[in-house]
C-alpha cells in the first residue's frame, strides 16, 4: 500500500474538488450545480479516508467522519432536489439565470 | 478450492507459482459461473414456459426437440436474425449501453456466492451490502434504458418500475440485516457456517418471507411485474428495445430472478448444507459436488415458486403495490428488526476475542433458546401486523357500509 | 520466450496500475459532469465518478466505505438526480450547459488546484505504516454506539427531518388544502 504516496491521494482529490468548484460556479442548471457540489463531498471523503489509512489506520475515527460526511450529503441532495422540483413547478424553468424574481 | 491450487503447483508449469496458479483457478471458475448464469437462462426459459403451460392446463412448447427442450435455441436463433431497430432520435450511447449494464449488475452478483464448502468466489467480509449495491446498479440500468429510448411510454414504465424498485429494496436490505445479525457476520461464508446449528428459514420465518417477497418485486416477476406489464403500457421500459438487446435484457431479468433463488438459498436455507449431514466433514470432491447439488436442488425448487406464483396470481396496481411497500413491509420490517436485535442481545454468547462482549443473561439457554425465541419474535410480530391491518380495514368496511346506507344525505359510491 | 527467465507474474505492480484506471474514472468522470451538454450525460458521468471512488475506497483498505459508496450515492443519491433531470427537462435539448461566467470561472480553478496541490505537498504528514486491522466494520459498530453516538443519533434526526421536508416540498397542491 506504501507504493502510492499520500501526495497522490491528496493530489487527485484536490482535482476532484476543483472541478466540482468549476461546475459549482459555472453550470446553468441547477441539477447541474447540486451534482457538481456531490463531486465535491466526494473529494472530500477521498482526503478523510486517505488521512485515515495513512497516518491514523488504528483509529476508526477517519471512517466515521467519512461516514457521517456521505449520510449529510445525502441528505443534502434530497432536499436540493426537493427545492429544485418544486421550483421547476412554479416556474417552468430550472436554469438559475432566469430564476430572478427577486432582482430590482 | 486450495486442493486444485495446489495440483496445479505441482504441475511445475513454467511461470506458474502459487498466486498465479490461484488467480487461473479463480478466472476459470469465474468463466464458468458467467457462463453458466446465461447458459442456465436456456433451462430456466423452457422450465417457465412448460411450467405456465401446466398450470394453466395446456401443453406448452413441444414441437422443438424432446419435449420442447430445444425452444430455448429457436428462441435464440430468432432473436440473433432480428433487425437491430434504433429509435430515431435516441441517445445512441446510452441507448446501447444500458442493457449491458442490467446484464453485468446481474452476474456480477454470483461473485459473493458460496457454492460449496471451499468455493466461494470472494470472501468479502461486506458480502450481504455487495448485493444490495449491484441490485442499486440493476436499478440504474432500466433508468438509462427508459430515457434512451425517447419514448413517452418507455419513461414512463421505466418512472414505475424505479419507484417499485427502490420501494422494495427496504425491506429487501432490512430483512439483509436481520441475517448480518443473527449470523454476526456480514459475509455470506460466514452465513452459511452460522446455519450449521439451524437453517434460518426455521428460526426466521416471517424475515424469509419478507425477503422472498421483496426479492421477487425486486427482480420484476409476477405478481409485481408492472415493470413488464404486457397487457398496460405497451412493454415498459424495453418497448423500443429488438433483436439483441431484447435479448439482452431478458437474460438480465432471468439471471436476476437465479441470482434471488441462490441468495434465497444461501441466506435462509442453509447454502450447501444438508440436514444432518456434516457437508464439510466429507473428503474433498464429494463435499464440494454434494454441496453444489444441495444448492441447486434449493434454487431451483426457489425458481419453481416463482413461476408458480407468475402462473397463478394476478398482476398488482402500482399503487397498491407502494401502499403495501411503504405502508406494511417497511413498519413491519422495522419492528421486526428490532425484535430480533432484542432477542439477539439477549441470547448472545459473550465473546472476549477481538472486541469484548458481554455475555447476554439468557445465554445459558444456548442455541436451541435463541432458535426459540426468535421463532416465537417473528411470529409474534407478524400476529401483531395483521391485527392491525385487519382491525384498519375494518374500520374502512365499516365506514364504507355506513357511507352507503345512509339515506338523507346526498352521498355518492362508497369510495374506499 | 521473449520474457526474462526470472520474470514472476505474481511481482507485477498492480496497485499503481488500479490506482490510475480508477483515477481515469473518477477525473474523467468529474470532467464530464462539469462539460457535457446533456444533462443526462452529465449524471451518468456522475455516476461512473463515484464508481471511481468506490475503487479508491478498496485501495486504502476501507471496504465497507466502498460498499456504502456504492449503496447510498450509486443506488440512490444517482437515481435521485437522474429522476429530477428526467422529471424537469425538455428532453433531449442539447443547448450548452455553462453560463456567462465560464471564462472566469476556469483559471479559477486552476489557481485552487495549483493552490491546493503546493499546500499539500509542503507538509510532511506524519505517516505511520501501520496497517490497519481487518475487522473495521466491528470497529465502525462499536465507534457509533459508543464514543460517537451524539453524531450517529444527530444524523439520523437529520435523515428524517429531510426525509420529511422533501416530501413537504416536492407534494406540490394537494385536493382541499389551502396554501397561505
Amino acid at each position: 500500500m506504501m507504493t502510492i504516496p499520500l501526495s497522490w491521494w491528496l493530489t487527485v482529490a484536490a482535482a476532484l474538488f476543483s472541478i466540482g468548484v468549476y461546475g459549482a460556479l459555472t453550470r446553468k442548471n441547477a441539477i447541474g450545480i447540486l451534482m457538481s457540489i456531490e463531486l465535491v463531498l466526494n473529494a472530500v471523503n477521498i482526503n478523510l479516508v486517505a488521512f485515515w489509512r495513512y497516518i491514523a489506520p488504528h483509529d476508526i475515527s477517519g471512517q466515521v467522519f467519512a461516514i457521517v460526511v456521505i449520510t449529510v450529503a445525502a441528505a443534502e441532495a434530497v432536499v436540493g432536489l426537493a427545492l429544485v422540483l418544486a421550483v421547476f413547478r412554479r416556474r417552468g424553468s430550472a436554469i438559475v439565470e432566469e430564476l430572478d424574481i427577486l432582482k430590482q | 478450492m486450495q486442493g486444485v491450487i495446489d495440483f496445479l503447483v505441482s504441475l511445475n508449469i513454467p511461470y506458474v507459482n502459487a498466486s498465479v496458479a490461484r488467480y487461473i483457478v479463480l478466472q476459470v471458475l469465474a468463466a464458468i459461473v458467467a457462463v453458466a448464469a446465461p447458459a442456465g437462462l436456456i433451462i430456466l426459459t423452457w422450465l417457465e414456459r412448460k411450467i405456465i403451460a401446466r398450470i394453466q392446463d395446456r401443453l406448452g412448447p413441444n414441437r422443438a426437440g424432446p419435449f420442447g427442450l430445444l425452444q430455448a435455441i429457436a428462441d435464440m436463433v430468432k432473436m440473433f436474425t432480428k433487425e437491430d431497430i434504433t429509435p430515431a432520435k435516441a441517445d445512441r450511447l446510452v441507448y446501447n449501453i444500458a442493457p449491458g449494464l442490467g446484464m453485468f449488475a446481474a452476474i456480477m452478483a454470483f461473485a459473493v456466492i458460496p457454492f460449496a464448502p471451499g468455493f466461494a468466489g470472494t470472501q468479502m467480509n461486506v458480502g450481504l451490502l455487495y448485493i444490495v449495491a449491484i441490485g442499486g446498479l440493476g436499478t440504474l440500468a432500466i433508468l438509462m434504458a427508459g430515457w434512451a429510448s425517447n419514448n413517452k411510454y418507455a419513461l414512463l414504465g421505466a418512472f414505475r418500475a424505479v419507484a417499485m424498485l427502490l420501494t422494495y429494496e427496504i425491506p429487501m436490505v432490512m430483512t439483509l440485516v436481520m441475517v448480518a445479525v443473527v449470523a454476526g457476520s456480514m459475509s455470506m461464508v460466514d452465513v452459511v457456517e452460522a446455519q450449521s446449528g439451524m437453517w434460518f428459514v426455521v428460526s426466521m420465518p416471517v424475515a424469509f418471507l419478507i425477503f422472498f417477497l421483496s426479492g421477487v418485486a425486486e427482480v420484476g416477476r409476477s405478481p409485481f411485474d408492472l415493470v413488464e406489464a404486457e397487457s398496460e403500457i405497451i412493454a415498459g421500459f424495453h418497448t423500443e428495445y429488438s433483436g439483441i438487446k431484447f435479448g439482452m435484457i431478458m437474460i438480465a431479468e432471468y439471471v436476476h430472478m437465479f441470482a434471488l433463488s441462490f441468495f434465497t438459498a444461501v441466506l435462509f436455507l442453509g447454502g450447501w448444507q444438508i440436514p444432518f449431514i456434516d457437508v464439510a466433514a466429507l473428503p474433498a470432491p464429494f463435499a464440494a459436488i454434494l454441496g453444489l447439488i444441495s444448492l441447486l436442488v434449493k434454487v431451483f425448487f426457489f425458481v419453481f415458486v416463482m413461476m408458480w406464483l407468475r402462473g397463478t396470481l394476478p398482476r398488482f396496481r402500482i399503487d397498491h403495490l407502494l401502499d403495501f411497500g411503504w405502508k406494511f413491509l417497511v413498519p413491519l420490517t422495522l419492528v421486526l428488526l428490532i425484535g430480533v436485535a432484542f432477542v439477539i442481545r439477549l441470547f448472545a454468547p459473550g465473546s472476549s476475542v477481538g472486541i469484548p462482549v458481554a455475555a447476554g443473561p439468557l445465554s445459558g439457554l444456548g442455541m436451541p433458546g435463541q432458535v426459540v425465541a426468535l421463532l416465537v419474535t417473528n411470529l409474534l410480530v407478524l400476529g401483531l401486523a395483521l391485527v392491525v391491518v385487519s382491525s384498519a380495514a375494518r374500520r374502512t368496511r365499516s365506514k364504507a357500509l355506513r357511507a352507503v346506507s345512509a339515506v338523507d344525505s346526498p352521498v355518492p359510491t362508497a369510495g374506499k | 520466450m521473449f520474457m526474462p527467465s526470472n520474470f514472476d507474474p505474481s511481482q507485477i505492480p498492480l496497485v499503481p496500475i488500479v490506482f490510475w484506471i480508477m483515477t481515469l474514472f473518477t477525473v474523467g468522470g468529474a470532467i464530464g459532469v462539469v462539460s457535457s451538454k446533456k444533462l443526462f450525460h452529465s449524471g451518468l458521468y456522475l455516476v461512473l465518478s463515484f464508481f471511481g471512488v468506490a475503487g479508491y475506497y478498496v485501495l486504502l483498505s476501507a471496504g465497507f466505505m466502498a460498499v456504502v459508496q456504492l449503496m447510498v450515492y450509486v443506488g440512490a443519491i444517482a437515481i435521485l438526480i437522474l429522476f429530477a433531470v428526467m422529471f424537469s427537462r425538455r428532453p433531449m435539448a442539447a443547448e450548452s450547459q455553462a453560463n456567462r461566467q465560464w471564462w472566469l470561472g476556469l483559471p479559477l480553478m486552476l489557481v485552487l488546484f495549483v493552490v491546493l496541490v503546493v499546500t499539500v505537498g509542503s507538509v510532511a504528514w506524519p505517516v505511520s505504516g501501520a496497517e490497519p486491522t481487518a475487522d473495521t466494520v466491528q470497529q465502525l459498530g462499536v465507534a457509533f454506539l459508543g464514543s460517537y453516538l451524539i453524531p450517529f443519533e444527530v444524523v439520523s434526526v437529520l435523515l428524517s427531518v429531510a426525509l420529511i421536508g422533501a416530501i413537504i416540498l416536492a407534494r406540490g397542491k394537494v385536493e382541499g388544502e389551502e396554501t397561505n
